[in-house]
């Protein structure tokens, strides 16, 4: 006759968690240089997280600064459809001025030469082509939208454009092409065969640069002079910081109430969007980069905790002979991999917080960095020991006893 | 001189007034009827062919055998370490030859102790914690395995090297230490495999003494050995020859 099991000598093994968790950090502190080694992969992945995130954070508030400090107060306004004929009203200026935000605009293009124009100094036309002097039509608004630097004389206003005055004010480069240094003696520039007054001469301008190089005049006195209808006209608008966006959506339905289709804005990216698009694509990048440290820093706890299954092949057998379940095998195998991997989020952590700090001191930016990154890395680096350590801890409790404690 | 080893009939588990389940002055630790191992290969192998057997508590019985005969095949199926092909094996009357993993462990964990050739200490941790080792899977709360694993090194002699790590250990501490592991967790049947392989004469003769010492507390001990003056140290002497057992009397010997 048999018995059955008697419950109190088949009561189970047991392994409570508190020696579980004694018996790994005996393990890992048994051979400290060897688990650092084994958690480089992983201190690398979660230090360039957190060093990306850090940085990204860093950097985009450092982009909300600048980008604070250069505002886009640019807006243009262009044909949508050009059809040949003038999209902008005459009163473009006045009906741009209006709206709350805009500080000048007007209306501006370059006049077409087809070769008869030849800008000169001299009612007589020279013998030989020389370079030709580009003229460009512009309202006073779209003129003082350019945000101009005279180095002499004065711009033209809306009185001259009213009145079609044939006047002019040149670039740094067309004044020095016409041997024009100054407006003392109210030099004038020939167009064709009309004399344009040169007003003043502009040295630099914030917007438009063709504007150095080229005479400008009136868009009324181009208009009746050239009868340039079919060019490419384009509104400029400076507005008041902030206002960019504003405008840019109100900008064609004051010019054309009836059809602002006609009419494209361009507009500059707002800066929320644009920091965040920064943001975004630096992170992507690094978080790819710490996602590939991650994976080699996995595949390394993998890989050395499966040679370190190897090795403890008798001592495996020997805590089986113990009493040890495959169960409490897989459990501790897989609770050192898992610290393992604390450990290197944790260390990980404190070699990114480092890198971020450095940059931000050598580039003399406000170091910013969310907490809970910090916070989370440790957790990053237990979650992949664990991944990490489930194949060593299956092949770990499959040692068979017997055949380990004969080595 | 061999003899096969018929059961004592008080004792046969097959027998009316069988020990098993019968309250007797001498309990049966060991009961072993038809144990096989067959090691499916290819080839197939019959490591330990069909044998009978019962070891007594308290009993201090020698298996020898030259090596490969099949007596660490038949160590490793009396302490559950391995799974029998075919056979039945009572251990303190409980029917151990069918039972999974898990009740293997967990009887294990209560019953067998192992004191093993190559002493399989964890050499980075002191004499202490390995002994306390023995008593991890039992359960038992840390500082009572603590304080039982110093009286345990205490009994063997190594209370003065408690702090020691094992790596530091001469092969007699270590296997001292073996023994002390195995003490500590108060086992029916206490399994040897040549205990003092890897040890000197002075040694191997303190080491044998020690385990006389034990089997005079009480202890059920079997040895596993190639060696004579081990053998002739047990109480009783089986031995092992391509897998046939059979036990040397001192008297006369049988035939099964």
């Amino acid at each position: 006759m048999r018995r059955r099991p008697d419950p109190t000598i088949t009561a189970p093994s047991v392994f409570r968690r508190r020696d579980a968790l004694t018996e790994a950090f005996a393990v890992i502190a048994q051979r400290p240089v060897r688990t650092l080694l084994t958690a480089l992969g992983t201190i690398l992945g979660v230090g360039a997280f957190v060093t990306t995130t850090g940085l990204a954070e860093t950097a985009s508030a450092q982009v909300s600064s600048r980008f604070d400090a250069l505002r886009a107060t640019e807006v243009r306004v262009q044909d949508a459809a050009p059809d040949g004929t003038n999209p902008f009203p005459d009163d473009t200026d006045q009906r741009l001025q209006a709206l709350n935000g805009v500080n000048n605009a007007g209306v501006s293009y370059t006049v077409a030469d087809p070769g008869t124009i030849q800008p000169r100094t001299l009612a007589t036309r020279p013998l030989r082509t020389t370079t030709p002097i580009p003229v460009i039509a512009a309202s006073p608004g779209a003129l003082r939208a350019a945000l101009p630097t005279l180095a002499t004389g004065r711009l033209y206003d809306d009185w001259h454009q009213q009145r079609a005055e044939h006047i002019a004010v040149i670039g740094r480069v067309a004044a020095d092409q016409l041997g024009i240094t100054s407006i003392d003696r109210q030099p004038v520039v020939f167009l064709d065969d009309t004399p344009y007054v040169i007003a003043g001469i502009i040295d630099d301008v914030a917007r438009n640069p063709d504007l150095l190089l080229a005479i400008t005049i009136p868009t009324t006195a181009a208009d009746t002079q050239f009868a340039a209808t079919a060019a490419e006209r384009q509104v400029l608008i400076d507005t008041a910081p902030g206002a960019a966006q504003l405008i840019g959506t109100q900008a064609p339905l004051a010019l054309r109430p009836q059809q602002p289709d006609r009419l494209q804005t361009l507009v500059p990216p707002d800066p929320n969007t644009l920091r965040n698009q920064v943001e975004d694509d630096v992170q992507t990048l690094f978080y790819a980069l710490a996602g590939l440290a991650l994976l080699v820093g996995a595949i390394a706890i993998t890989n050395a905790t499966l040679l370190n299954v190897v090795e403890r092949r008798p001592e495996i057998g020997l805590r089986r002979a113990l009493g040890a379940t495959r169960h409490h095998i897989t459990r501790q195998i897989a609770l050192e991999a898992s610290i393992t991997g604390t450990i290197a989020g944790t260390v990980g952590a404190i070699i990114g917080l480092i890198a971020v700090v450095a940059v931000a001191i050598a580039r003399t930016w406000t170091p910013t960095i969310d907490p809970a990154v910090l916070l989370a890395a440790p957790a990053i680096g237990t979650i992949t020991g664990a991944l990490a350590g489930i194949a060593p801890a299956i092949k770990a409790a499959r040692t068979p006893p017997a055949e380990t404690l004969r080595q | 001189m061999t003899a096969g080893l018929e059961p004592t009939p008080a004792t046969d588990p097959h027998s009316a007034g069988a020990a098993i389940g019968v309250k007797s002055a001498v309990r049966d630790v060991v009961v072993v009827d038809g144990l096989t191992k067959t090691f499916p290969g290819p080839p197939a192998v019959t490591a330990l062919h069909p044998c009978r057997f019962t070891i007594r508590a308290g009993e201090y019985v020698a298996i020898t055998g030259a090596s490969g005969s099949g007596k660490t095949t038949l160590l490793s199926l009396l302490g559950l370490l391995d799974t029998p092909t075919a056979g039945s094996y009572l251990l303190d009357g409980v029917d151990v030859a069918d039972l999974d993993d898990t009740t293997r462990s967990a009887l294990r964990a209560r019953r067998i102790g192992f004191v093993f050739q190559a002493f399989h200490l964890v050499g980075y941790r002191t004499v202490i914690d390995n002994i306390a080792l023995g008593l991890l899977y039992q359960g038992t709360p840390t500082r009572e395995r603590r304080a039982r694993a110093r009286t345990a090194a205490d009994q063997v002699g190594l209370g003065h090297r408690r702090h020691a790590r094992c790596s530091t250990l001469s092969g007699g501490e270590k296997q001292r230490v073996a023994i002390a592991r195995t003490l500590v967790r108060n086992p029916s049947l206490v399994l040897c495999d040549e205990p003092t392989g890897n040890l000197d004469t002075t040694t191997t003769r303190q080491i044998l003494d020690l385990l006389d010492q034990l089997h005079h507390t009480g202890l059920t001990i079997v040895v596993i050995t190639h060696d004579p003056t081990i053998a002739a140290a047990a109480q009783r002497h089986l031995t092992i020859t391509d897998g046939h057992l059979s036990e040397i009397r001192r008297e006369h010997a049988t035939t099964p």
